[in-house]
């Protein structure tokens, strides 16, 4: 069972109060109605799923309730960074090659 | 004489608490602080059950929770647990054990033929043999196999014992109380951290237990371990579990332990806990797991009496129990020869020591012979004999050049084997960390450490008692200092005792028989013998996983921890490959087998999950209702009487509703208030309907879809005032749509001014429905004119209900004059017994959702979730008419356009008569147009709902047909395994088609 | 604080039996209480600590409290407003007439969950049974408020003094709550 920040709470809660909602930064398109059917089912149902490192929907349903992202290392399930809704999206190549340079040193 | 083989004196056993135990019906003794392994050696008893594939005798291994022979059942009031390890089992009086896995007895077994038919079971054997042909797998081969090879039987009845559970938080969990563990938690303890020790064993102090040689400052280590415990128990931030497991290690330092509660009690009070599930969250961990001997791997090595050598030293130091008159020590390590001395100097003869190694310590070799003890070097055990005990063992010189040849035999009625020592990494493994070979250490040991944890001792390859004990204050103290910054006054004891470690041998010991006939094992568990390994290597398994699972080596329950560094070593040689490169399997939680109780805990029978019940709960159960289970929800189904069944019940409830009135409980229904000024604007883009220019007091029907444009919720919402609505959604769909609400509130449209908040519970919810609901409330409500015009169809309003604030809905999903009341969940209750007395002074009834079900489908409504399925859009539904036409947006406009939701073809909701009234349909079945369709044609539609009407004396059905509504009037088939039932299509809605009844 | 809130807000539920009483744990119902949930923006926020009678916490998982009425932090923008029972109609309209200017939402939700308090040296131990976040002093000090789950119920948790603790469940979910409370405290009564 994975502890994660909220960014609300301020405080690590067991994953057990969280619910994952998929990846992050994926905005509902402003005038659906403008959008074609391949935009649209992208919007719908695309979503980059790869194993490594992915920001991520997350919710503290069973805490304050609120939306958040984070950052994570699906391959170990590390948190490399959490934000809150309305934050920019960080630059996913810097914090892989950082969070790589850190696990190197962690290597005893 | 009782006990022949229990010493004089010696041991941790308490010699005046003598307790009386049964073995496979016979009554034997033993004392107070045996285990049933210990018991059992005391009584001369090896043969303790036959192996899983081949049926062999086999005796007690280890003295540990590796053991992979000695595995009984254990019953208790009527009750037996099967698959305990006997090494584990504290001996209490009355204790019943049972062998597994033979047949009549554990002395003479039918199923020892496989012994003897072996050659005919190799390695794939099962993949290989039952393959043809495949529906002999199910009815035949199967349940031979499952009844022939086996261990214990599955318990039958309901397990009767209370598990319990908890959370548990620490800056330093210690796991494994041997010398690394206590120092690490003595010197983490007093750094000020929060401490849990834990230990499989019954007491602290793991392989100390069993020591006699050395000394910790100066004392005895069985003084030192009294010391240490007694200063740990001593201090508020420590938590001592001893008969507790640590089993998995998970994310985050989360780890899972499991304690053994009562069962080494006789009586246990049954207000206990059986075993209690600890979910650890540390900080940091420190695990000293220790290190296991290793098997020697020599043809015959399975016989009872052979075992490990430490093995034996702890049934003599610990329990006072020598496990042999005549014991040969096989080794190639040091520590066997303590063994042999400890025995010697307990008086039990050594038969020899055969040392593998050509030149053993010299230092040793003088002790052995100032004993009188025979010593052959260069030596190893080539085969045994002896049926249920080993007799006999036969001896091999190896040559400077490796061969083998005949050196006599010796007579002996216990063998001491060890090959060295294997550090127990499984506990690391599980961490996610990844072990390394050391060369020095000839180990695999812990490498790259992935989560907050460190080893101690010589589960990483340390070893000598000053040694480890430094190893344990060190992580103690780096453990605590990282998990809460500050170090403490350390106090370190000063260990002494010998080096007894050096010389380790891995994979089969060299013989002089013939390769192709002699069984060698590797893993007792499993049966797999060095031939197996050999032979899955030659039928191209080159990966150790491949070789696992082809063999099952180190499948067994102690995951290969006696056998895996022994395979890999056979694989190697086999592949010509070093061992670092044929890799080695993961270890995976749990350590030890795990009951299914502690992982359930206090989570069964009504505990199970959340049962959810409403105000009028316990008056329904009084009326002799029958429920049903809504998600959590228990829901009144029907209130039967005169032992009326469902049908009959369901019939009357019907018919009274609409000729009169009904009473319903709607409490379940998921109710949400929206408020801010931006309240209309927000419902407008979550719902397909306009919302805007409702009026306050005005109600509408919603329907929600998703983004993609189907069906996901519906429900009726009222306008309380300008910025503040009563939204309702369906019982299951309440936690769902809430969510849904606030994901786009707080991500997509932050900027709106609208606030949503559960009122799911906050009312309890009465529906009057029929002709005279307005008569059932109107003696009730006050502050609200109940007059068909002033409180038309879809009107809501505040006022009181038997003096309590009441909302009132005037809706009706029944088709008739329909009221809600809404008042606070603590009032339901009397509001509802107020309501039921006066429908029933009407002639009126209490309905449940059977009839719900029934009343709703007569008018054609749908069910979210019956009719719908996600795939369903408004149109499928005939419902365009609930679409905001003039709406730019709203969740789900844009996917209504997508090609596949406005194609042709789509299946679309109908009604369904059959020809014959009196047959219902069953829902789900299949709609098509032929009657017999060739097989492999698609359906055309499928039955959602059916029922039979009471009102219009026949039966009703909703369905989901292709292109549906241009064929009504046409007839389509529903094909039953009795034949085809001819169907005419309707329209949706079977009575009152022009819904006049609503207005009464 | 504690003693306060147990003796005002939260009484013990007059006419009910202790649900457990035990020499190192008690477990009671409480008799009822006004909850209105409350929902804004910080101008909101702000506003409604006038129509409360005290600024409203801004600290992630705390509480206020003052007379006999308190305010829970739940989120950034949602609290739960405490007060008598019979003051649910005072307090609404103080709070209604403060924020009248101000795009809030205010919620009676006083039915929607009951409470009951877990009081003893024991009380920590009883709610890891089903509660799986740290409760020592330490992690979990006396006046911090959170919901979170027992086992699946969802719960609302406030540490109103170092050995009692005020929990709250949506009504439906209260039985299981303390159902698995009473059946886990059993074993407490061993000899």
């Amino acid at each position: 069972m994975l502890l994660i920040h909220c960014p609300y709470c301020e405080t690590e809660r067991p994953e057990l109060e969280f619910v994952c909602r998929g990846e992050a930064h994926i905005a509902r398109p402003q005038d659906p109605s403008s959008q074609t059917d391949e935009q649209w089912a992208e919007y719908l149902y695309l979503r980059e799923n790869h194993k490594g490192i992915y920001a991520e929907r997350w919710r503290h349903i069973h805490g304050c309730g609120r939306f958040f992202n984070a950052v994570r290392d699906t391959v170990s399930d590390k948190f490399l960074s959490i934000y809150k809704t309305g934050e920019p999206k960080p630059d996913l190549d810097a914090l892989a090659a950082r969070f790589a340079k850190s696990s190197a040193e962690a290597k005893k | 004489m009782s006990q022949p083989f229990r010493l004089e004196k010696g041991g941790r056993i308490d010699r005046n608490a003598s307790v009386t135990f049964s073995f496979d019906g016979e009554e034997l003794e033993g004392y107070q602080g045996d285990t049933l392994a210990s018991a059992l050696l005391a009584n001369g008893q090896h043969l303790v059950g036959r192996s899983f594939k081949y049926h062999r005798p086999r005796g007690i291994v280890t003295a540990g929770s590796e053991e992979p022979n000695a595995l009984v059942s254990i019953h208790r009031k009527g009750d037996q647990t099967p698959n305990i390890r006997a090494t584990q089992v504290e001996l209490y009086e009355g204790l019943e054990a049972t062998s597994q896995n033979r047949f009549p007895s554990l002395g003479f077994d039918v199923g020892a033929i496989n012994d003897i038919l072996s050659p005919l079971f190799p390695a794939g054997f099962y993949y290989k043999t039952f393959m043809w042909p495949k529906s002999f797998w199910d009815r035949v081969y199967e349940p031979i196999i499952r009844s022939a090879a086996g261990l214990g039987y599955a318990p039958k009845n309901p397990d009767h014992d209370r598990y319990a559970n908890t959370y548990a938080h620490c800056d330093v969990l210690v796991i494994g109380s041997g010398p690394a563990g206590l120092a690490a938690a003595l010197s983490a303890a007093e750094s000020g951290a929060r401490v849990i020790l834990c230990d499989e064993q019954a007491e602290f102090g793991g392989s100390l237990l069993s020591e006699t040689t050395s000394t910790i400052d100066g004392l005895a280590p069985a003084e030192w371990i009294v010391k240490t415990v007694t200063t740990l128990a001593g201090m508020d931030n420590v938590t001592l579990l001893p008969r507790t497991t640590a089993f998995g290690y998970f994310a985050q330092n989360f780890v899972s332990l499991a304690e053994r509660v009562t069962e080494h009690l006789a009586q246990p009070d049954a207000k206990l806990p059986r075993e209690r599930l600890w979910q650890v969250r540390a900080k940091e961990v420190v695990i000293a797991a220790g290190s296991i001997e290793r098997p020697m791997v020599f043809p015959e090595n399975d016989r009872p009496g052979i075992m490990h050598a430490e093995a034996g030293r702890t049934y003599l130091n610990r329990y006072g129990v020598k496990v042999g008159d005549k014991v040969l020590v096989a080794t190639a390590c040091d520590s066997a020869w303590q063994a042999a001395f400890d025995l010697a100097d307990a008086g039990t003869e050594i038969a020899a020591i055969a040392d593998l190694r050509p030149n053993p310590p010299e230092s040793l070799v003088s002790i052995a012979k100032a004993r009188g003890i025979r010593v052959e070097t260069a030596c190893s055990v080539t085969g045994t004999s002896g049926r249920k005990r080993v007799s006999k063992a036969l001896l091999g010189r190896i040559s400077e050049s490796g061969s083998v040849s005949a050196a006599g035999e010796v007579a002996c009625d216990a063998i001491l084997m060890s090959a060295g020592w294997t550090p127990t990494v499984s506990t690391y493994s599980q961490s996610r960390g990844k072990v390394v070979w050391n060369e020095e250490a000839q180990a695999f040991l812990p490498g790259v450490h992935v989560q907050n944890e460190r080893s101690a001792g010589t589960c990483q390859g340390v070893f000598g008692l000053d040694a480890v004990l430094k190893d344990g204050y060190a992580a103690g103290e780096d453990a605590a200092k990282a998990a809460t910054g500050k170090t403490g006054k350390v106090t370190y004891s000063i260990g002494s005792g010998d080096e007894m470690i050096s010389g380790t041998f891995m994979g089969e010991i060299p013989h002089d028989r013939d390769a192709s006939r002699v069984k060698a094992f590797v893993d007792y568990q499993n049966d797999v013998t060095a031939k197996d390994v050999k032979l899955a290597v030659r039928e191209g398994m080159h990966s150790i996983e491949h070789i696992k699972r082809y063999t099952t080596t180190g499948m067994a329950t102690d995951q290969g921890r006696l056998s895996n560094i022994n395979a890999l070593a056979i694989a190697s040689k086999a592949l010509d490959k070093p061992l670092t490169a044929v890799g080695l399997t993961t270890f995976r939680q749990p350590y030890t087998p795990t009951t299914f109780g502690t992982f359930a805990g206090q989570s069964r029978g009504q505990f199970f999950d959340p049962v959810r019940k409403t105000p009028s709960h316990d008056w329904a159960v009084d009326r002799g209702a029958e429920f049903e289970d809504v998600g959590q929800w228990k829901r009144a189904w029907f209130f039967p009487q005169d032992n009326e069944d469902m049908h009959a019940a369901v019939a009357r409830e019907c018919k009274i509703a609409r000729e009169k009135v009904g009473l319903f409980d709607a409490s379940t229904l998921g109710k949400i208030e929206v408020v801010g000024p931006d309240a209309a604007e927000f419902l407008e883009r979550m719902y397909t309907n306009p919302w805007k220019k409702l009026g306050v007091g005005r109600c509408r029907y919603g329907l929600m879809l998703n983004d993609a444009g189907f069906i996901i919720d519906d429900g009726v919402v009222g306008r309380i005032a300008e910025d503040r609505f009563h939204v309702t959604t369906t019982t299951g769909g309440a936690a769902h749509v809430f969510a849904t609400m606030e994901d786009y509130l707080q991500t997509e449209w932050p900027e709106l001014d609208v606030w949503i908040t559960s009122t799911t519970e906050q009312y309890a919810v009465a529906a009057i429905q029929g002709p005279l609901a307005r008569e059932v409330i109107a003696p009730f409500i006050e502050g609200i004119d109940l007059s068909a015009e002033a409180f038309s169809h879809m009107s809501v309003a505040t006022g009181t209900f038997c003096g309590v604030p009441c909302r009132l809905f005037r809706i009706s999903f029944t088709g008739e004059l329909g009221f809600e009341v809404n008042v606070p969940r603590r009032h339901g209750e009397m509001v509802w017994k107020t309501l039921a007395a006066e429908v029933e002074k009407r002639g009126g009834v209490f309905y449940g959702t059977e009839t719900m079900h029934v009343l709703r489908a007569e008018k054609g409504y749908i069910i979210v979730g019956q009719e719908t399925d996600g795939t369903v859009t408004p149109d499928d539904c005939g419902m365009n008419w609930a679409i905001g036409k003039k709406k730019h947006d709203f969740v789900g406009k844009r996917g209504l356009a997508r090609p596949d939701l406005v194609a042709e073809n789509r299946k679309q909701l109908v009604g369904l008569l059959t020809t014959d009234p009196k047959v219902v349909l069953e829902e789900g079945a299949q709609v098509t147009t032929s009657a017999n369709p060739a097989k492999g044609t698609p359906a055309d539609g499928h039955v959602t709902s059916s029922y039979h009407s009471a009102t219009l004396g026949r039966s009703i059905a909703l369905a989901m047909v292709k292109n549906g509504r241009a064929l009504e009037g046409e007839t389509l088939y529903v094909p039953m395994p009795e034949g085809s039932i001819p169907v005419k299509i309707t329209g949706t809605v079977f009575f009152d088609k022009e819904g006049e009844r609503l207005n009464g | 604080m504690a003693e306060d809130m147990v003796t005002t807000l939260y009484a013990p539920d007059a006419g009910e039996e202790p649900l457990l009483s035990l020499p190192d744990v008690s477990m009671l119902k409480t008799a009822p209480v006004t909850r209105l949930s409350f929902r804004g923006r910080e101008e909101a926020r702000k506003a409604a600590g006038k129509g409360f009678g005290f600024a409203l916490p801004t600290k992630a998982l705390n509480a206020k409290t003052k007379d006999d009425k308190a305010a829970l932090w739940l989120g950034p923008d949602e609290w739960l407003l405490l007060a008598q029972d019979d003051a649910l109609e005072t307090t609404l309209s103080s709070l209604e007439k403060a924020l009248s200017e101000t795009p809030h939402a205010l919620v009676d939700v006083s039915h929607r969950q009951d409470a009951i308090l877990v009081t003893g040296s024991k009380a920590t131990w009883l709610l890891n049974v089903g509660i799986a976040i740290d409760l020592h002093i330490d992690a979990f000090a006396v006046g911090t408020v959170t919901r979170t789950l027992f086992n699946k119920a969802p719960i609302m948790l406030w540490r109103v003094s170092e050995d009692s603790f005020v929990v709250e469940a949506w009504g439906s979910f209260m039985d299981y709550v303390s159902g698995i409370m009473i059946e886990a405290a059993e074993e407490l009564k061993a000899a």
